[in-house]
């Protein structure tokens, strides 16, 4: 099914035989299953599960569409927040936390260029986020069987006093601790390298991860308290209640910061790999780790913006939080600059011409390519309507409502898990050393990914704009109906519903290239991909050397948090860490 | 370190765009006076609201629309699945004058939302919500819980009418009528 393409491994004629492979009879150039073939075998494992959480969750996510919509309803209303429990986890916790930890082993490995100090450390942190997935998982779907005496259908904010059977919380809180060794595994691996190159720059793919997870370290402490201290021993009636601000504050406490914990695996593709897919180079290393180095300072000590509508909190403190949060716009109004320049870039290499003339000249049939760019262009919007969720006294319109998911679809639901999708398509043929099948199918599916949330999304949008509110089986009320500013509710019922199901065919497509990819090719064939990633045009060698001081910056990310976080978190635990308190509604 | 010309043109821009959002916000809240949800709706003790004892508390009293030498009171308590007052009879509230609202929830976490406007809040165990509203035109508003707070969730929701000064009046007792069923 697959037609032949040219080969798009540029060779030089200057590589030496070291750098080619020969397995029954077809020569190749190595790919990174060749080199390491101990790290790629975690990797492919870690994939397989987040793809299993993402066909689950994508399917969830289609009875969602359509059962609010009122088009098919499957389930009943009261086994809809099962099913909505289910698509929030396994894709905002599964399938992102999966391929981040994969891509994350690939690039550090990659870039450093040698083997984690340890295999069984490796198999360690992929068996405890596992069992994590496991457990969570189970006690959601058994909200779905009556007869069994658990469920967990407290969506994947899971806000006390809404209870859930304990296993639900220990499986989170085990993927955490499973990221968490993941972390540890990268940074020996750092350390192992530095010791052999003690003057050398960090490699920018292992600077982004390691950056990444100091911030991860510091932002997951939130909810790892939440889980830990308060909501086991709570589900398991050792304490008697909770605080349900306190909670929720620790929650919002990690729950932005992972936000960046998703989009910067992104970004890290975005600044190391689609200037290559594009024909190029990136412009500028130094400016990568700035960017970076400012995710780590301002993503946590922002949580407040989620909850600007929070009583119990007073307006000084959201507006601290809101000022931070307007500034971590910088870093992303950098990366649009850089992502565009550098497909400018490649788009010029190739033979683009004009002010926009250059934009044709880019691989827009290559999915690895227009995947990423068409995810890069949904952030665009995605940034913009964000920016309206941070203006402080703007969010009160659209807080809690369907504005908020139609936001979110294009930020984790696209400029996420598109370019995930579409790096897979390059990657996973030199994690397998597999040849890419059905790829017709995937030079499509990026595409109808991107119709399907151009769809979904403005109507999601503007139907939280007349007030329609997330979360909900059933929107429609006998109260009264909605106003819609433009447009008609009947409309964007329509196009949401639509949206859902090209979405799901998209996933559908995406899933059916991998397992045609995993079942069918022999690993002899000539892959059409190569792992080099040119040098950019303004090298690490231009950075100051305090950039890579990532002691120094992890400890003013630590200062910064106490500052947001100190007097606030203060003022809620001064009159009992357990008061004011409320007790235990299972569902 | 070189930065391009056109990088540093950007970035410039960049930081005036994220003061001038700041700027807005700051223009909205000295401006038209766009308050948020702060602290001063004070905490409770949740179990008191469930149990309906409110003469317990100091900051809340039995739900229901009250008027004050400094205007219109309306206590709101939000529970699985209904709005007290709101969901079983609608909330009459005056145009033109400043309403101060003070909502709670008994049991688990609640949204309360104007359905298409900015009267927004989350609903809390152990805190209470303060805000106030003045509605300058009459007109009908549904009450929306915008929070999941268990199976029932989509069934939970009220009705709030603004009416005119001279069609309002309060029922003796503090709507007495409304707070028995709470």
């Amino acid at each position: 099914m697959a037609t032949e393409h040219p080969d798009n491994v540029q060779e030089t004629g200057q590589e030496t035989d070291e750098e080619y492979v020969e397995i029954d009879g077809t020569r190749r150039r190595k790919a990174f299953v060749d080199r390491f073939p101990d790290v790629a075998k975690p990797i492919r494992v870690l994939y397989g599960i987040a793809f299993a959480a993402f066909g689950i969750g994508a399917l969830f996510g289609l009875v969602q569409a359509l059962h609010r919509t009122g088009v098919l309803r499957v389930f009943s209303s009261a086994d809809y927040y099962t099913i909505l429990t289910g698509h929030g986890v396994l894709l905002a916790l599964v399938f992102t936390t999966f391929l981040i930890t994969a891509n994350f082993h690939w690039a550090n490995t990659r870039s450093l260029g040698v083997k984690p100090i340890s295999q069984r450390l490796t198999w360690s942190w992929v068996i405890v986020m596992t069992l994590g997935v496991v457990l969570a998982g189970a006690t959601i779907f058994a909200g779905l069987f009556p007869e069994i005496p658990a469920s967990a259908d407290v969506l994947f904010t899971f806000y006390a006093p809404l209870e859930a059977h304990p296993l639900f919380y220990v499986g989170a809180a085990l993927l955490i601790v499973g990221s968490w060794i993941a972390g540890a595994d990268w940074f020996l691996q750092f350390r192992e390298w530095r010791q052999d190159n003690p003057d050398e720059r960090i490699p920018l793919q292992s600077f982004m991860v390691l950056t990444t997870m100091l911030m991860w370290y510091l932002s997951t402490l939130g909810v790892a308290i939440e889980v830990v201290v308060f909501l086991i021993p709570w589900s398991l009636g050792l304490i008697s209640q909770v605080d349900p601000l306190l909670t929720r504050t620790l929650f919002w406490y990690f729950g932005h910061p992972v936000v960046y914990f998703w989009l910067l695996p992104g970004y890290l593709v975005w600044y190391t790999l689609l200037p290559k897919l594009s024909g190029g180079r990136l412009l500028s290393d130094p400016l990568a780790r700035v960017v970076f180095i400012l995710f780590l300072l301002l993503s946590t000590p922002v949580g407040f913006h989620h909850q600007y509508t929070d009583p119990g909190i007073a307006a000084g403190y959201k507006f601290i939080s809101m000022t931070n949060t307007m500034f971590l716009l910088l870093p992303s109004f950098l990366t649009l600059f850089t992502v565009v320049a550098s497909m400018e870039h490649g788009a010029r290499q190739r033979g683009g011409k004009g002010y926009f003339g250059w934009l044709k000249a880019l691989p827009w049939h290559k999915p690895e390519f227009s995947g990423v760019a068409l995810a890069g262009i949904m952030f665009a919007a995605g940034g913009f309507s964000g920016m309206i969720n941070a203006g402080m006294n703007i969010n009160y319109l659209i807080h809690n409502t369907l504005w908020v998911p139609g936001h979110f679809h294009l930020t984790v639901g696209t400029a996420f898990a598109l370019t995930m999708m579409a790096i897979s398509y390059w990657l996973y043929p030199q994690l397998s050393g597999k040849k890419l099948q059905l790829r017709n199918v995937a030079a499509l599916q990026p595409f109808v990914w991107f119709i399907g949330m151009v769809l979904m999304s403005n109507a999601m949008h503007r139907g939280g704009l007349a007030g329609i509110p997330r979360r909900t089986a059933e929107p429609q009320y006998q109260q009264f109906s909605y106003d819609a500013v433009v447009g008609g509710v009947t409309e964007m019922r329509i196009q949401i519903a639509i949206g859902g199901t090209l979405l799901f065919l998209s996933a559908v497509m995406f899933l059916a290239v991998m397992l045609a990819t995993w079942l069918m090719s022999p690993r002899t064939s000539k892959l059409r991909v190569n792992g080099e990633i040119p040098e950019p045009l303004s090298t690490a060698e231009d950075a100051p050397l305090v950039l890579d001081n990532l002691k120094l910056w992890f400890a003013l990310a630590v200062v910064l948090v106490a500052l947001a976080y100190g007097l606030p978190l203060y003022d809620m635990v001064a009159d009992g860490i357990f008061a004011p308190g409320s007790g235990t509604f299972p569902v | 370190m070189h930065v391009h010309r056109f990088e540093k043109i950007w970035f410039g821009v960049s930081l005036l765009l994220i003061v001038g959002f700041i700027a807005t916000i700051v223009y909205g809240a000295a401006g038209p006076g766009v308050a948020m949800v702060g602290d001063d709706g004070g905490t409770i003790d949740a179990s008191a609201v469930a149990d309906g004892n409110f003469e317990q508390t100091d900051n809340f009293r039995e739900p229901g629309i009250y008027e004050e030498d400094d205007g219109i009171h309306v206590y709101i308590v939000a529970r699985q699945f209904l709005f007290n007052p709101g969901t079983s009879q609608p909330i009459d509230v005056p145009a033109g004058e400043t309403i101060t609202f003070h909502v709670t929830a008994a049991d688990v976490t609640h949204g309360f939302n104007l359905a298409g406007t900015n009267v927004n809040t989350m609903v809390i165990p152990g805190q209470v919500a303060k805000f106030e509203v003045t509605f300058d035109e009459t007109g009908e508003y549904g009450i929306v819980c915008h929070e999941y707070c268990g199976s029932g969730h989509h069934t939970m929701a009220g009705k709030l009418n603004v009416v005119s000064q001279s069609n309002f009046e309060i029922q003796p007792d503090g709507d007495a009528e409304q707070a028995g069923d709470n």
